[in-house]
């Protein structure tokens, strides 16, 4: 199968605090992969470096089997960053225009035929079910409703894969459980690969497919079903505590 | 009534102060949003020194002053991201540190402390034919590169991180917002006056900024904002014998203000 993405022995340092240490890990077309991990054992991070916004201490990320430097195709990769809701209340940007950014601003190499954007965008918006908030001002959404806002702009381009970073804080378990399914339907129906930073393991239980569990190093990595008889996610369920363990 | 519209002066002035006032305004709305209001009025302190510079070396101040404005436009930008300066820090030290060029400058050589005036406080209506077609080209040449690049620059105004990870070249947009605002504030001090550049890229777009629900929305406010005040001031200086620049001001504030009334107005 083909790998979208592939960790090459990746490590890195905040000053002298390691936060990585040699990850390798692959994420092939299809899969539905969920990071787990306490806080502060370097998720965010890792991502972060797999999308070029932070450069690995050492190793190296593959995209779509190209060296980050090559690669130019950011239209095939949708991001929904931790905290996305932490926005401006009063910024004036429209819905519309929120999920617009995410395709018009994309190399021009990049870009679809005009029209063929004014179309995705409508149906990025119908997807999360925010059509109806079309012309509303971004700010003036709950924040769930603006995660999914924040998840039509990632999955405007129809891109092959999606990583979300811990997109459900401070969401209610019903509408969790909601995007969740709306995840597995854009997983299953769009071919989509997914990758979800989480915490809520409980809950994606039923959808994830492969699951990493980070603690600076990679404690586990393979298929769901064997993660839960792993000692790893023994561990988890015991407390979670047992990875945290600092090595400074 | 129109007459005033067959003075050479008033038509070269109003043919400027409108392009120059839409480059304000459409910028304006950036800078706001990035928190980075204070540049104008800081590159405008620098221009002074840039201007005393072109006055002693007797090469037409617009040059030189851009030249300046540009470069320290740039340093500032470079300070803040590698010293860790807070934006406005750089910003008073640069500012005031240029101001201070510029007096010793002046002081050094009496001779053009009229000129001077005029610099600092704006005389639009003495703009010459040549600044005219400067500043028209310039001004038409920051609108269309704002509108090229208005999505990203939209997109890493709003969220940078993932804007970085549509492939946005952030660093690069960054430097060209800089660009554009130092040529902006150039060009706005010729229709002001250095005292007066930040009020022609603040105000109008924070009048923008009160009642738009849409980016779109809040830029198109901006500029007609600026464009009333441009043309309403002239018109209204050239009637009551006042000063162009402070009636171009006062004009978008009052702007400002009924926007923030009807605002409020709206909130309940
Ligand atoms: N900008 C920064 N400067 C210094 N250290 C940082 C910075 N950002 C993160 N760190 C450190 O890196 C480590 C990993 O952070 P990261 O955000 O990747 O964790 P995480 O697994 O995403 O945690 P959480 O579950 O809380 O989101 C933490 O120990 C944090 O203190
Ligand atoms: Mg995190």
């Amino acid at each position: 199968m083909e790998s979208l993405v592939s960790v090459e022995g990746v490590s890195f340092r905040f000053g002298h605090h390691q936060v990585l240490n040699d990850i390798v890990l692959s994420i092939y077309s299809g899969d539905f992969l969920g990071i787990l991990g306490p806080n502060g054992s370097g998720k965010t991070t890792l991502l972060k470096i797999i999308l070029g916004l932070l450069k690995p201490s050492q190793g190296r990320v593959l995209l779509m089997q190209k060296s980050q430097h090559d690669f130019t195709e950011w239209g095939k990769i949708g991001y929904v960053p931790q905290n996305a809701t932490h926005i401006d209340p009063y910024f004036p940007v429209s819905v519309q225009e929120v999920v617009a950014m995410g395709i018009k601003s994309l190399a021009p190499s990049e870009r679809v035929a005009k029209a063929g954007e004014a179309q995705a965008i409508q149906e990025a918006l119908k997807h999360v079910g925010m059509e109806s908030h079309r012309t509303r001002r971004i700010g003036q959404l709950s924040g769930g409703q603006q995660q999914r806002v924040f998840i039509a702009r990632a999955i405007v381009n129809r891109p092959r894969i999606l990583f979300l970073d811990e997109p459900t804080t401070g969401v209610d378990a019903q509408t969790q459980e909601q995007f969740y399914d709306m995840l597995a339907r854009i997983n299953q129906d769009e071919k989509i690969t997914i990758v979800l930073v989480t915490h809520e393991i409980g809950i994606i239980n039923k959808h994830i497919t492969k699951v990493a569990c980070l603690n600076q190093s990679l404690i586990y990595h393979g298929s769901h079903g064997e993660f839960c008889s792993s000692q790893a996610f023994k561990e988890l369920l015991e407390g979670g505590h047992h990875l945290v363990s600092h090595r400074h | 009534m129109m007459e005033f519209l067959s003075y050479g002066f008033f038509q070269r002035a109003l043919f400027a102060g409108v392009f120059v006032a839409v480059a304000c305004a459409l910028l304006g709305v950036f800078l706001i949003l990035r928190r980075d209001s204070m540049i104008g009025h800081g590159l405008a302190h620098v221009t002074f020194a840039g201007v005393a510079i072109g006055l002693m070396l007797q090469i037409v101040p617009l040059f030189t002053a851009l030249i300046l404005a540009v470069l320290t436009g740039l340093i500032i930008m470079k300070v803040k991201e590698k010293a860790g300066l807070y934006g406005d820090t750089a910003i008073a030290i640069f500012s005031s540190t240029g101001f201070a060029v510029g007096i010793l400058l002046v002081s050094l050589s009496q001779d053009f402390s009229v000129d001077l005036f005029a610099y600092l406080f704006g005389d639009i209506l003495a703009i010459e034919t040549f600044e005219v077609w400067l500043s028209v080209a310039l001004a038409l040449a920051v609108v269309f590169v704002v509108l090229r690049y208005y999505h990203p620059f939209m997109f890493l105004t709003f969220d940078r991180e993932s804007a970085m990870a549509s492939g946005v070249k952030v660093k690069r947009l960054d430097m060209l917002l800089t660009i554009l605002t130092a040529i902006t504030v150039v060009l706005g001090m010729k229709v002001v006056g250095i005292l007066l550049v930040a009020a022609l890229l603040v105000i109008p777009a924070a009048a923008g900024l009160q009642l738009a629900a849409s980016f779109k929305l809040a830029m198109a406010i901006s500029a007609v904002v600026a464009l009333f005040s441009v043309i309403g001031g002239l018109f209204l200086s050239f009637y009551g014998d006042l000063p162009a620049s402070a009636t171009i001001v006062l004009l978008a504030f009052s702007a400002f203000f009924l926007f923030y009334i009807i605002k409020g107005q709206k909130r309940g």
